[in-house]
């Protein structure tokens, strides 16, 4: 595996869609980290998220098929009912396992995912939400030196995920939604 | 159970799908890999095992215990009715067609607990040609093949598979289909008089029949490229000219060898017809 291959992962719940469209508007279409975005929906939801996302950014939105490969400039979107799961190689495979914490996709088992692949070429970000989804993840990436990065509980509408992982990860980032998208621009290589 | 190292682990793992292939005869190896490392720590936590060596032991004295590992590493969670747009198309634009021949066959690859074979029964049985369809059911698991043989279902499922045979198109009484007992359903036998069992394993068998319609939802996505790229060639084999392949609604022909020589019927629900 190429060492310098960076990952950014992003999970959120409730309040997530609103905070990750926040982070991700702005990012050029050229940027040079892929990104992975979980977000709990409503389960058999047809994939609205990924127009969503597709007419608010710069970046590709994308919506997740099985093997689908790992590229720059573009955003990964979980589809609905599925856990999405990281390979060596840099493609996805999907899985239709059980539900993790009540929910599939879960964030933690891509977030675990991106901590075996990518290790401390990790970024992950864990946004609002009332599940306490993200949490174990987010610790399995931190401890492969991975970057973690938890949404500012003060200012997510609702603080109960963020607040998870920052009470069971004693090194982890705080910060708002801008000074995320702030950070991840200047991971951005010309 | 905490794994200190997962670059030993991965490879402790590669050595037992190498002994579980010459022991079982099971071959893993074209199984990708994030998910069966994911599937045996799950199954290693479930089972207060601390290591594959103490998974070993188990797995190569106790046939009992094997087949329990196999129906989790396998994974068999399904619903009736999954993804209810998935069968209306199927009702609407494929079944039409399929009844235009006197005689239809169906393949169920990978048929888990049964609930996908019932849901596909149902349709069948509403459009008037379950007479005259014949089903083959297979699995690499037998003892899933047991319980779908049984369709006997926990009563707790029943709301959400009702609101999905309803939002699939669903014509009658869905309670009309199956009898209450203890917490569980039974789903009538009737459905399945015109099904044929069997074991069939999609990484090492071959072609058994031609068919009409092969249905093979969610499970490629345990597989790698390669074994995809296998199982492609093995159904390409199997469906007669024009006949209909239906996969998971994130599963795609576009990276096989095969594409060329399919259409895509349905995009949103994954169902493509061979072309010649």
């Amino acid at each position: 595996m190429d060492s310098s291959s960076k990952l950014i992962v992003i999970g959120g719940s409730w309040g997530g869609i609103q905070a990750s469209m926040k982070i991700l508007q702005g990012l050029p279409a050229d940027f040079s980290i892929p990104i992975v975005l979980v977000l709990h929906r409503l389960r058999n939801q047809e994939g609205s998220l990924q127009e969503l996302f597709e007419k608010k950014l710069t970046l590709k939105a994308i919506e997740i098929d099985d093997k689908t490969p790992i590229e720059s400039g573009h955003v990964y979107i979980a589809p609905a009912n599925y856990h999405v799961l990281l390979e060596k190689d840099h493609t996805f495979s999907l899985d239709d396992s059980e539900l993790e914490n009540y929910s599939r996709p879960s964030i933690d088992v891509t977030f675990t995912s991106a901590a075996d692949v990518f290790g401390k070429n990790t970024v992950a970000v864990l946004l609002s939400g009332a599940s306490r989804d993200g949490s174990s993840g987010l610790k399995a990436i931190f401890e492969k030196r991975g970057m973690v990065i938890a949404q500012d509980p003060a200012e997510a509408e609702v603080a109960t995920m963020p607040l998870a992982a920052i009470n069971s990860i004693p090194g982890c980032s705080i910060m708002n939604v801008e000074r995320i998208h702030a950070y991840l621009l200047s991971l951005h290589e010309h | 159970m905490k794994l200190e190292n997962e670059e030993l682990f991965e490879q402790e793992v590669e050595a037992l799908i190498k002994e579980i292939h010459t022991q079982y005869g099971y071959d893993f190896s074209g199984y990708a890999r994030a998910s069966v490392y994911r599937r045996i720590k799950r199954f290693l936590g479930q089972k207060h095992l601390q290591s594959i060596e103490d998974l070993r032991k188990f797995l190569f004295t106790d046939s009992f215990f094997f087949e329990n590992f196999l129906q989790e590493i396998t994974v068999n969670v399904t619903e009736m009715f999954r993804d209810p747009t998935f069968y209306k198309s199927l009702r609407e634009n494929v079944l039409p067609i399929l009844s235009t021949y006197p005689f239809i066959k169906i393949w169920d690859a990978g048929c888990s607990t049964g609930e996908e074979l019932f849901s596909l029964a149902i349709l069948l049985e509403e459009e008037g040609l379950l007479g005259r369809s014949k089903i083959y059911a297979t699995d690499i698991n037998q003892k899933v093949l047991r319980q779908a043989k049984e369709g006997i279902f926990s009563a707790s499922n029943m709301a959400g598979y009702t609101a999905s045979y309803y939002a699939a198109g669903g014509k009658r009484d869905f309670a009309d289909y199956y009898t209450s007992n203890y917490g569980n359903v039974k789903f009538n036998s009737s459905l399945i008089k015109n099904v044929v069992f069997y074991p069939h394993n999609l990484a090492t068998d071959t072609s058994f029949n031609e068919f009409h319609l092969i249905v093979c939802r969610n499970v490629l996505i345990y597989f790698n490229r390669e074994l995809q790229e296998r199982v492609y060639r093995l159904f390409d084999e199997s469906l007669v000219s024009l006949g209909y392949l239906a996969l998971g609604k994130k599963e795609t022909l576009s990276m096989s060898g095969i594409s060329n020589s399919y259409d895509l019927v349905d995009k949103n629900n994954r169902i493509y017809r061979k072309t010649n």
